[in-house]
C-alpha cells in the first residue's frame, strides 16, 4: 500500500490534529518545528511558521509538542522537519537525542543537502535539478525513505501535478534502493493520486496546514479523501 | 571545513546544489580566462569609471592624514557596480538571461538593473518595503533602468527578507536565471567570488596611496553591513600584517560585535540570532547595514585576529555625514558614515577609508533626522 504522509507545524493544538490525521489514514506525521527565515517554504508554511514562533514555539516547546503527539498516535512514525540554525544553536547530536527521546523516526533538514554532515542520519532530499550523482548520493545517506521534490520551487499547492515528477521518479528507481515519497504542490486527491502512481508515497504539506485551522474533524477529513485517492 | 575555517558552506535546498556546482565551475573557468579579465578591465575603464581616486581629508580630520578612497565616484554611486558588472559576465558566459537580486539601500539594485539593461538581460530585485519607503529615489532609478522592483512586504520588511525572496525566486526558476548576490554572503561560491570582484578596491587603493605617501597605512577602515566593500578593501592588505584592518559595523546590527555562530541566507558566520537559533532584527538607520548576517569570510578573519571589528551609532555616523559634506565638500552615503565615525578617533595617523557610496539616496532619511 502507498504511503501517506502529512505535515503539520508544531503548534499547542497539534497533537490533537495529528491524531485526527493519523484517523484519516497518515501514515507518517511530519512536524515542522518553525524557523524564522525558511527558504525552502511558501507563504502557506511561512506564514505558520510565523504564527508558531509569535506563539512562543522555540525547540524546546517543539519538542514537547512531538513528546505530546507521540503518546497519541500509536506506532505512527513522527519525522521532525526544519532548518540547519535550529540545530546549529540547539546543538546537533543533543537535537537528534533529544527529539528520539521524545519519539521522533529521523528528521529532515530543509537546507542541509545531502553529503554535509553526513553523520547527522535523516531523510535526505532530490530534486528534478539533481544530478544522476547527488540522488546516489542522497539515496545512501538517506534514513529510511529518499525525499522526492517534485518541482523547482517552494512548497505550496499548485493548479496541477509537476511534470518533472515521473522523469525524477525513473532516475531514482534506477539509482537508489529505497521507497520514494513524492512531495511539494501535491494538495488535491486528484494529485496525490497521480503521484502515488509514479512513487511508493506522497507527502502534503501546505494544504494540510490550511485544512488544520479548520480544526481536527476537517484534517480527518480531508486526508480520509487523500488516502482513498491512492 | 571550508575556506574560512567552520564558516561558510552550502546550507541551501537540493534544488539549488547543482546551479552552485554549476556556478564554481564557471567561475573557475573564468578567473583562468584571460578574456574575462580583459572585458572586466575594458567594462570597468570605459564604462564604470575605474580607477577612482584617492583623496585626502584634510579638513574633515586635521592632524591625521585621512585618505578616501572614492567608490562614490563610481558609475551608479557605489562600489556595487564592481560585483555586478563581473556577475553580469559571468552570468552571460553561463548562458542565463534573466537575473534575480535583493536590495536593502538599493545600490546593488541599481548596480543590478544598470548591467542588466547593458547586458539586454530581464531584472526582477526584491526589496523590503520598509527600504522602498527609505530609499525612494533608488526604487524610482531600477523602474527607469527597465527593473521590476518586487516588494517584500512581510518580517521585518528589510534586507533579511528581500534575500530570503531573491533566493525562493531563485529555486523556483533556477533554470533561466542568475542570482546576482549583492554582497560577500550566501552559500559557496558567492563569498569568495563576491570578494574577488570586489578586491579591486583594495589593490588600486594600495598602490595608490604607496604612491602618494610611500608607505602602507597604518589602518585601513571601512563600514560593514554583509561586508562588501570591506572585504575588497582588506583583500589588497591581507598580508601586510603590520595594516590594521578596522570593519565598523552598525551598533544596532554587530552580527560580528554581538552576534553568535549560526545559519542564515546559506552560510554558516557570525549572526544575529536567540539562544533558539532564530533570526532576530537589526536596527541601524542605515538601509545597506540593516541586515542580521555578515559574510563568513569576516567571521573568519574576527576569529584569527587578522581583522577587528568595532561598531558606529546611527547619531555618530550622522554626524559623521555631517561633518564629511561640510569640510570637504563630499556627502557620503549613511553605510561609510560609519566607517569615517569611527577613523577619526583611531589611534593611527596614516589611515585608509573605503568611502563605499555617495549619499544622494540618504538626503530625505537624514532631513528627517535633523
Amino acid at each position: 500500500m502507498k504511503k501517506l504522509v502529512i505535515y503539520l507545524m508544531a503548534e499547542p493544538e497539534t497533537p490533537e490534529l495529528a491524531r485526527a490525521a493519523v484517523d484519516g489514514g497518515a501514515d507518517i506525521v511530519e512536524l515542522g518545528f518553525p524557523f524564522s527565515d525558511p527558504l525552502a517554504d511558501g507563504p502557506v508554511v511561512r506564514r505558520a511558521g510565523e504564527r508558531a514562533l509569535a506563539r512562543g514555539m522555540r525547540t524546546r516547546q517543539c519538542l514537547d509538542v512531538l513528546a505530546q503527539t507521540r503518546a497519541l498516535v500509536d506506532d505512527t512514525p513522527i519525522v521532525p522537519m526544519t532548518y540547519a540554525s535550529i540545530l546549529e544553536a540547539y546543538g546537533w547530536e543533543r537535537f537528534s537525542e533529544d527529539a528520539a527521546s521524545a519519539g521522533a523516526t529521523s528528521m529532515i533538514i530543509a537546507d542541509l543537502p545531502a553529503g554535509e554532515r553526513p553523520e547527522s542520519r535523516r531523510v535526505q532530499m532530490v530534486a528534478p535539478t539533481s544530478t544522476d550523482e547527488r540522488i546516489a548520493l542522497a539515496g545512501a545517506e538517506t534514513d529510511g525513505w529518499l525525499y522526492l521534490v517534485t518541482l523547482t520551487g517552494t512548497t505550496g499547492a499548485r493548479g496541477e501535478l509537476s511534470p518533472a515528477l515521473a522523469g525524477l521518479t525513473e532516475r531514482a528507481r534506477r539509482l537508489v534502493d529505497v521507497p520514494l515519497y513524492a512531495g511539494f504542490g501535491i494538495s488535491t486527491p486528484e494529485h496525490a493520486r497521480a503521484a502515488a502512481e509514479l512513487a511508493d508515497g506522497v507527502v502534503v504539506g501546505s494544504r494540510a496546514v490550511q485544512v488544520a485551522e479548520e480544526g481536527p474533524g476537517a484534517l480527518r477529513d480531508y486526508v480520509a479523501s487523500l488516502r482513498a485517492a491512492i | 571545513m571550508t575556506a574560512f575555517g567552520t564558516y561558510g558552506g552550502r546550507f541551501v535546498p537540493e534544488t539549488l546544489i547543482p546551479a552552485l556546482d554549476e556556478l564554481e565551475q564557471g567561475w573557475r573557468e573564468a578567473l583562468a580566462d584571460d578574456s574575462f579579465h580583459a572585458e572586466l578591465h575594458h567594462l570597468a575603464t570605459t564604462y564604470a569609471g575605474r580607477p577612482t581616486p584617492l583623496t585626502l581629508a584634510e579638513r574633515f580630520a586635521p592632524g591625521k592624514r585621512i585618505y578616501l578612497k572614492r567608490e562614490d565616484l563610481m558609475h551608479t554611486g557605489a562600489h556595487k557596480l564592481n560585483n555586478a558588472l563581473g556577475q553580469a559576465v559571468l552570468a552571460r558566459r553561463l548562458g542565463k538571461q534573466r537575473i534575480v537580486a535583493e536590495t536593502g539601500a538599493g545600490q546593488h539594485g541599481v548596480a543590478t538593473a544598470t548591467v542588466c539593461a547593458r547586458f539586454g538581460f530581464e531584472c526582477v530585485v526584491y526589496m523590503g518595503e520598509e527600504d522602498m519607503r527609505r530609499q525612494k529615489p533608488n526604487v524610482e532609478r531600477m523602474g527607469l533602468l527597465g527593473a521590476e522592483v518586487r516588494a517584500v512586504d512581510f518580517g521585518t520588511k528589510t534586507l533579511k527578507e528581500a534575500t530570503s525572496e531573491a533566493i525562493r525566486d531563485w529555486i523556483t526558476n533556477v533554470e533561466t536565471t542568475h542570482y546576482l548576490i549583492g554582497s560577500c554572503v550566501g552559500p559557496a561560491p558567492y563569498p569568495e567570488l563576491v570578494a574577488e570582484l570586489q578586491s579591486v578596491i583594495g589593490r588600486e587603493a594600495r598602490e595608490q596611496l604607496l604612491a602618494a605617501e610611500g608607505r602602507l597605512p597604518e589602518a585601513v577602515v571601512a563600514c560593514v553591513g554583509g561586508g562588501s566593500n570591506a572585504i575588497g578593501m582588506f583583500h589588497g592588505f591581507l598580508e601586510d600584517a603590520d595594516v590594521r584592518l578596522v570593519g565598523v559595523e552598525a551598533a544596532g546590527a554587530a552580527s560580528l560585535g554581538t552576534g553568535r555562530t549560526g545559519v542564515l541566507h546559506g552560510a554558516r558566520s557570525s549572526i544575529l540570532a536567540d539562544e533558539d537559533g532564530q533570526i532576530t532584527d537589526a536596527h541601524s538607520i542605515s538601509a545597506g547595514l540593516d541586515y542580521p548576517g555578515v559574510g563568513p569570510e569576516h567571521a573568519y578573519l574576527r576569529d584569527i585576529g587578522r581583522a577587528e571589528y568595532v561598531g558606529a551609532t546611527d547619531a555618530e555616523a550622522l554626524a559623521a555625514f555631517g561633518e564629511l559634506a561640510r569640510t570637504e565638500g563630499i556627502i557620503p552615503a549613511l553605510e561609510p558614515a560609519h566607517a569615517l565615525a569611527r577613523a577619526r578617533e583611531l589611534d593611527a595617523e596614516l589611515i585608509l577609508v573605503c568611502l563605499s557610496g555617495r549619499g544622494d539616496k540618504d538626503l530625505a532619511e537624514v532631513l528627517a533626522q535633523s
